[in-house]
């Protein structure tokens, strides 16, 4: 038991991404507040970030700007942290496609509730004829 | 013109990615759409050169900016690829000179500029996705087609194209990030990003735990973009919903491009003794394939809605690719490529019947096509000719696939699964008399009047199930160009 929590202590960083995704991954998944899925999938994204700028540090290293006649310096990788500057790109662009997708969404059926827009599109499958965004 | 040769593989993602915004600048209706068409032939063009360029097992390399790898990114070009490239330009050129289709009646008057803008983003992800060497890449123009197709989807004309758009959205990047977080741990074990790199120095950590757990991710994550059951709670709306020439598009290119990225990364890259000898998914794989061959076939059979129907087909023939994946053999990945090839030709048709449909009807539900046959005699002949295709039989490209999937089963002695394909083409054959039955036997309620679709949606229609009687009579371009590609990935994987 000792071993495990030293085992994962040691590894604290991974700790927290994993902790991170997990909650944006339930958030998503159980929530039907539609701007709280899209908030759940924007924590879920930003754990990957941590994940990757976690795995470019190396131990005793230091910000990866050349010293010049220093041979002998460790850097860190910088190579992760520009990935992520991509990434948070793409996710700042998902976030924002997603909550227009929600005012659409609340336009057309004055809810953002996944449960009553659920229940509009069965009232209206019952009455029989296709819904439409006018 | 050896320079233009040269540039090749760039400019097949960059005609498209510049035309976008071009699009956006020129703003007239009437340019834009003659724009978009020359820009996506010319992507034609460029594939098939490409394409004549790596038949032989030569493989193009371009490098940007100079930079050779593990120090820069490069684009790799082999019979793989270039083929895929092929497929997705080629529905790409057919799809889009049929214009929006019905999106027209959603689409604010002047506005439809946005509509091809997003259409030829999507159109260069799909590219770089198939074309790019460097895995991170793949990630980035995958979420650029992707967040282009929630755009496209939610154009639909029905509010509920909305809801099908975000739920695409919430599965489709839960999905990306997946292949992300399975690409950060790749990284993390071999310090590179290029395929080929990575493939080497892969064979040396293959053991460790984390290369297990980020194929986990990798292949979870392609498998939701994929929509292999039971990850296709996605599919369905989003095809159904979307205006039909989205539609049309998507179901022939985006799932042929996270089958190439499975293909991909099975046998290209963490190699097919880690992927089936040690982790074993074609334990999980070809049992969830042939769920999917019987619950897609099966709840197609079910549906009201004619783009519904087809939308779970889709579901079915996905089944169809991952089982020639899973019998991790050279015939069995060659047969899935076949069936890239040859569903994408056969379900562009007949998603662009339902555009043809859509557009005189004003919807797809199967009450309302009763007696089409008189009413659009040529529209639905075409149904019939790309249906038969979707069933198998002889003289189509369904048949070919069928032939090599059955044939790649037989061969690694697996009776049982060539039987259950052969059983799963009966419920297609279901599905698609109750098409033609509506069509042709039912009794309309009103008058009858012969009104077809417009020429410019007919003609792309007949130009996709020509090309599958074509490819189906001689079908030696898309079984040899498989062949190829499949020995060129095991030799290399070897």
């Amino acid at each position: 038991m000792m071993d495990l929590a030293e085992h994962l202590l040691a590894r604290w960083n991974y700790l927290a991404v994993i902790i991170l995704m997990m909650i944006g991954l339930y958030i998503t998944i159980s929530r039907g507040n539609l701007v709280k899925k899209v908030m759940g999938m924007n924590v879920f994204q930003v754990s990957v970030i941590l994940l990757y700028v976690s795995m470019g540090k190396v131990s005793g290293g230091t910000a990866p700007i050349l010293i010049e006649g220093e041979p002998e310096v460790l850097y860190s990788n910088p190579l992760p942290h520009v990935l992520m500057l991509t990434a948070i790109v793409v996710g700042v662009a998902s976030t924002a496609l997603g909550l227009a997708l929600v005012v659409r969404v609340k336009e057309a059926y004055e809810t953002v509730e996944e449960d009553e827009i659920v229940a509009l599109d069965r009232a209206e499958d019952e009455r029989g004829r296709p819904g439409s965004v006018h | 013109m050896s320079d233009l040769a040269f540039h090749l593989p760039v400019l097949q993602v960059l005609i498209p990615l510049l035309a976008a915004p071009l699009c956006f600048l020129l703003r007239n209706e009437a340019i834009v759409r003659v724009f978009t068409v020359a820009v996506s032939f010319t992507c034609f063009a460029i594939s098939m050169s490409l394409l004549g360029q790596v038949i032989d097992g030569q493989v193009v390399v371009y490098e940007f900016g100079g930079w050779a790898r593990p120090f820069g990114i490069e684009y790799r070009v082999d019979i793989l690829n270039a083929f895929v490239l092929v497929v997705v330009s080629g529905i790409a050129a057919v799809v889009f000179s049929a214009g929006p289709g019905q999106a027209r009646r959603v689409i604010p008057e002047g506005r439809e500029y946005l509509f091809y803008s997003a259409a030829l983003l999507c159109l260069t992800g799909l590219l770089g996705v198939t074309i790019t060497g460097d895995v991170f890449n793949i990630f980035v123009f995958l979420e650029i087609s992707s967040l282009s197709s929630y755009i496209l989807i939610a154009l639909g004309q029905s509010r509920r194209a909305l809801m099908a758009a975000f739920s695409y959205l919430i599965m489709g990047t839960i999905g990306a990030t997946f292949l992300l977080i399975g690409i950060g741990l790749m990284y993390q074990m071999t310090g590179t990003l290029n395929m080929v790199d990575m493939a080497e120095r892969l064979r040396d950590v293959s053991h460790t735990r984390t290369i297990f757990v980020a194929l986990a991710f990798v292949v979870v994550g392609i498998s939701i973009k994929l929509a292999v059951f039971p990850l296709h709670q996605w599919l369905p709306n989003a095809y159904t919903f979307a205006p039909p020439m989205v539609s049309a598009f998507l179901a022939s290119t985006a799932t042929k491009v996270a089958y190439y990225l499975l293909v991909r990364f099975c046998f290209g890259i963490f190699g097919l003794t880690l992927v089936f000898e040690k982790v074993g998914i074609d334990v999980l794989l070809l049992p969830l394939s042939v769920a999917a061959m019987f619950v897609g076939s099966i709840a197609a059979i079910y549906q009201t809605d004619f783009k519904r129907l087809l939308a779970y087909s889709s579901i079915a023939q996905i089944g169809y690719m991952t089982l020639g994946l899973s019998l991790a053999t050279e015939a069995g990945v060659s047969a899935g490529l076949i069936h890239v090839f040859n569903h994408a030709l056969m379900k562009g048709a007949l998603f662009l019947v339902a555009a043809c449909v859509a557009w005189r009807m004003g919807g797809t539900s199967i009450e309302a096509m009763k007696g089409l046959g008189q009413r659009m005699p040529m529209t639905m002949a075409a149904m019939v000719v790309a249906g038969l295709a979707l069933v198998g039989v002889p003289g189509t490209v369904g048949f070919v696939s069928k032939w090599a999937l059955v044939s790649a089963a037989l061969e690694k002695g697996e009776l049982f699964i060539a039987f259950l394909i052969m059983a799963s083409s009966v419920l297609a054959l279901v599905y698609v008399w109750k098409l033609v039955e509506v069509a042709y036997f039912a009794t309309p309620e009103a008058e009858i009047e012969k009104k077809e679709a417009p020429l410019r949606m007919l003609i792309p229609t007949w130009i996709l199930v020509g090309a599958s009687i074509y490819f189906g009579i001689f079908s030696g371009f898309a079984v040899e160009v498989a062949d190829l590609a499949a020995a060129q990935l095991f030799a290399a994987g070897m």
